[in-house]
């Protein structure tokens, strides 16, 4: 056997890369800043800075033209001059809808949250325990509505709850008069309930099926009735995915649109929506911005928290 | 254990509030009648009428584009982005990209769309870029917010892989800019396809941020589909909806057999 | 049973002290954080050696394997392969390759496309490349498996392909992480037969981690045993279980009985030691290096002692002991007793069963003596 040095050619100058590395090297540049630098400078642009712009509209008011609002710096005989209004974030807590909607908003999030995981749990329950043959194309009904458009299944039950729709059609053939449901808290409730639930699923699913069924039989064995194997085996160790799946549907929920302005009335009050109407309809740019800010600093900041102290226990229990 | 009887009567009941409405969507789109709730006869005008509407079609190209060249950006700064969480431990503002990439996952739509219409009305006061709103407006919000939902899919199968696979790619010989495309990136291959395809679906079904960053002349399909249904049933509606899930459909079914059966081909 | 690369004596380089090592590591520090890894590691291995680094978990044995590889840098020191200084080349520039504890076979690539990675690399021909995959498939005797998938082999078969992928590019120095380690037991002794013919035969060198020192003694023609990122012993697996330098050493190879004394006569020919323990006066046929008086162990392995109903004459009024039977395993071909001497002190002999059958065995509750040869155990001063 001949050794394999004397045959290989030089190892340098056959890696085309490496020029190019060294000389990105030479000017402080490495592959790994630029893999961290791409997404991190849009990211900068496109999703903090906005924030911070957010933030400054909110504290202008509100002006006729292009753009509709006032500036915050204005040149006065060379002088700079900084303008701050707080007149927007003074409003948010004097006019009661802004309060009322945001509490709304919470209250519907929160409601509509449970129902689905009362909906959700057990069908999560039962694709896990279902045949092996099943579980699969049960689990493919549940993903199939996620990747239609949500608009349009948003649209698919209006068509079912409205007043000359098929659930009332329905009630019809058995002589019951129809039922008010579209234009109502039900109806958004329902809403959110149709469109999230396979969010609730997924995660329950992920977490239930990795439930050791020994343990079951062990409680069993230890003489537990099934519903109490069940609360004291099943429920506590699922409790992370109940929390991941609450997660999916509460964050989402709340800030909705959609859902409220297709099958919510008049006095559904939701913040997305709030927002938007004050955008489009009153052309309030920096009144909506400041119920964006006051959106961040009430829901969203306190999510954020919440994953985090929640990914720290996740992280503690590995 | 005994089965119950629980388990499988909750569990149709569910999935038939899933998929009834959706059913009797599909069912009316065969209407005669304009009355979408009223059967009058089969009838496939609805789909005629779909096809000959230009708003319609110029709405759906246009998403159609959208969402393709934001799914491909996305994708991109997605991979980046999860190469950078997962296998750089340590640099200065990781924790702030990682709080910037997830954050756009819980923040509500209405926000970001406004946050990014004030960002591009101030860039353009400012050095007169983008030119008012439109397709690039809409294409640059929708790769910003779908980056997001890319590096989570990306990250989580990155950080799955083997790290001792890189090591060994180049202990043989291998730069590391070659160990990512020999090694790393087939290997993670599945999560950037499902990445894309989530960020393609979730640009093609955005209502909220388009509403926001898009400019006269740049109506997205969801644009016009809400304010068709705004006012009411619509027929149409109703055949694009029937068209859009038969092709979800199809290729959904599609990849669950093709991953039973790799599944299956692993196991054997 | 492995065969171990076989060098007559005289070539044994370790022993001659002019002799130019392969691999030279000097003064080797790392340091993850505040922890320290491995501590001022010097270590020179020769030219065809089948080196064990032996250690149990986190004694530095994979990081110093790691920076040999490349795959760390040193905090301090130095590491040298074949007279070129590669403490701070990267891996892909290294003469060494390195096989891993998980195999790390690319999934997506198979038998044939694994092997050949390395030689891509080096941008060989592709007939060229065709002929070592083949050469390297009988080698390791998969010549039907190359159209496979890693996931479609069994343990046994990775761990040769890995075997192979590593050995493709001929490198000077192959390095070994718990090679054997996946293999269930009668797999890994036909696998220790095979490593060590197939080192023999390519002549390459091998540096192999394991914490199994079963492994180590039939595979290496050295051990370097490490405990807490530094070495601890280094020598010939002989060396290393009849004559280890230290009670770390002692304990972590095989099993011994380990006894404190005092000296009493330190003679250049003969040492006395005191043991309270053992109930009796140890005498060891040779010098030991030590003060009088001084507090030292004595430590000798359970074969090593004789048990026998009837007291022994001992060794100049040493040597010998007594205890009461309280445990016996039986293991087929020897049979363990554990001895209780008067002061508690619990002693393990083992006793070949030579005899089938034997009625006459010692039993259960019987007052047995002990009885060593004046060369049988270390004394330790450390």
């Amino acid at each position: 056997m001949t050794t394999l040095d004397s045959r290989l050619p030089p190892p340098r100058r056959l890696r085309p890369w490496h020029g190019l590395e060294r000389r990105l090297r030479d000017v402080g540049i490495s592959g790994r800043t630029l893999v961290i630098a791409a997404p991190a400078i849009w990211l900068t642009i496109f999703f903090l800075v906005p924030l911070v712009v957010v933030f400054g509209i909110s504290l202008a008011t509100k002006q006729f033209g292009r753009p509709p609002y006032s500036p915050l710096l204005t040149t006065d005989e060379g002088k700079v001059q900084l303008t701050l209004h707080l007149s927007n974030y003074v409003r948010l807590f004097t006019d009661p809808l802004y309060v009322a909607a945001y509490l709304s908003s919470i209250r519907i999030a929160l409601v509509a949250t449970l129902i689905t995981l009362v909906i959700g749990y057990p069908m999560a329950y039962a694709i896990a325990r279902a045949p092996d043959k099943w579980r699969n194309i049960l689990l493919m009904l549940v993903i199939l509505p996620f990747w239609t458009s949500f608009l349009l299944r948003v649209y698919a039950l209006s068509g079912f709850m409205r007043g000359n729709g098929v659930i009332n059609q329905i009630l019809g053939v058995f002589g019951i008069e129809p039922l008010v449901m579209m234009q109502t808290d039900f109806a958004v409730y329902v809403g959110i309930v149709y469109t999230y639930l396979p969010f609730m699923i997924l995660p329950l699913y992920t977490n239930l099926v990795k439930l050791d069924t020994s343990l079951l039989e062990a409680s069993a064995d230890l003489g537990s009735r099934p519903w109490q194997t069940f609360l004291s085996v099943t429920l506590p160790l699922s409790l992370p995915g109940i929390v991941a799946g609450s997660m999916l549907v509460f964050i989402p929920a709340i800030g909705e649109f959609v859902i409220p302005s297709l099958l919510g009335g008049p006095e559904t009050l939701m913040i997305g929506r709030v927002l938007w109407d004050e955008f489009f309809a009153a052309t309030n740019w920096p009144r909506a911005s400041a119920v964006a800010m006051a959106m961040l600093v009430v829901v969203v900041i306190p999510i954020l928290l919440l994953q985090k102290a929640q990914d720290a226990v996740v992280e503690r229990g590995k | 254990m005994r089965r119950g009887w629980f388990l499988p009567i909750a569990a149709t009941l569910g999935f038939a509030f899933l998929y009834l409405p959706i059913m009797s969507l599909v069912v009316f789109s065969f209407n005669e009648s304009k009355l979408v709730t009223v059967w009058s006869g089969f009838s496939t005008k609805w789909y005629g009428e779909l096809f000959a509407d230009p708003q319609m079609l110029g709405a759906a190209w246009l998403s159609l584009q959208i969402a393709f060249f934001s799914a491909t950006i996305a994708l991109v700064l997605g991979t980046l982005c999860a190469v950078a969480l997962v296998r750089f431990k340590r640099f200065r503002g990781r924790t702030v990209l990682a709080g910037a990439v997830s954050a756009p996952l819980v923040m509500p739509d209405v926000i970001t769309g406004l946050a990014l219409l004030l960002l591009f009305v101030a860039m353009e006061g400012l050095v007169g870029w983008p030119s008012g709103r439109g397709v690039l407006t809409i294409t640059i919000a929708h790769a910003t917010f779908c980056t997001a939902y890319v590096t989570v899919v990306v990250q989580s199968r990155l950080s799955d892989l083997d790290l001792s696979l890189e090591e060994a790619a180049m202990d043989l010989g291998a730069t590391p800019v070659r160990v990512f495309f020999d090694i790393t990136l087939p290997i993670i291959a599945p999560a950037l396809i499902s990445g894309w395809l989530l960020a393609f679906t979730l640009s093609l079904d955005d209502l909220v941020i388009a509403s926001f960053v898009s400019g006269p002349g740049s109506s997205t399909l969801p644009m016009v589909i809400f304010s068709k249904v705004r006012l009411g049933v619509s027929p149409d509606v109703n055949a694009l909806a029937t068209i859009i899930i038969g092709v979800v459909a199809l290729g959904v079914i599609g990849a669950t057999l093709f991953s039973m059966r790799s599944g299956r081909a692993r196991r054997a | 049973m492995a065969k171990k690369p076989q060098l007559a004596y005289e070539t044994r380089p370790w022993r001659d002290p002019a002799a130019k090592p392969f691999v030279r590591i000097k003064n080797v520090t790392k340091k993850f954080g505040d922890v320290l890894a491995v501590h001022d590691v010097s270590l020179d291995i020769f030219k065809s050696e089948l080196f064990c680094l032996l250690g149990g978990s986190g004694s530095g044995k994979s990081t110093l394997l790691r920076m040999l590889a490349g795959f760390e840098s040193p905090s301090s020191g130095t590491i040298e392969i074949d007279g070129q200084d590669m403490t701070f080349e990267p891996p892909y520039d290294r003469p060494v390759n390195m096989m891993f504890q998980s195999y790390a076979l690319f999934p997506h690539m198979n038998v044939e496309q694994n092997i050949a990675y390395g030689l891509k690399r080096d941008h060989l021909p592709a007939a060229e490349i065709r002929d070592r995959v083949a050469e390297l498939l009988a080698l390791v005797k998969l010549q039907d498996y190359g159209r496979r998938k890693p996931n479609q082999l069994s343990g046994g078969q990775r761990q040769r392909v890995a075997l192979a992928r590593a050995l493709a590019k001929r490198p000077k120095l192959l390095l070994l992480d718990e090679p054997l380690g996946a293999l269930d037991k009668k797999l890994r002794e036909e696998t220790q037969f095979e490593l060590v013919k197939i080192q023999e035969s390519l002549g390459v060198t091998f540096i192999v981690v394991t914490h199994d020192q079963e492994e180590a003694m039939t595979l290496a023609t050295r051990i370097g045993v490490m405990n807490q990122g530094e070495i601890a012993m280094i020598g010939e697996p002989t060396d290393i279980y009849e004559y280890p330098n230290s009670r770390f050493v002692a304990g972590f190879i095989g099993s011994v009985n380990m006894v404190e004394g005092i000296v009493t006569e330190d003679e250049p020919d003969h040492v006395r030691i005191r043991s309270a323990e053992l109930g009796c006066d140890i005498y060891v046929g040779h010098g030991v290096d030590c003060a009088p008086d001084q507090i030292l162990w004595w430590a000798i392995r359970p074969e090593k002692m004789e048990l026998s109903r009837d007291r022994p004459e001992g060794l100049n009024g040493a040597n010998v002991t007594r205890g009461i039977v309280e445990e016996i395993a039986y293991l087929g071909d020897i049979s363990l007793y554990q001895i209780v001497l008067e002061s508690g002190k619990r002693v393990r002999v083992s006793q070949t069963n030579s005899v089938r059958g034997n009625p006459d065995a010692i039993t259960w509750e019987e007052t047995v003596y002990i009885t060593w040869g004046d060369n049988a155990g270390s004394v330790l001063t450390v």
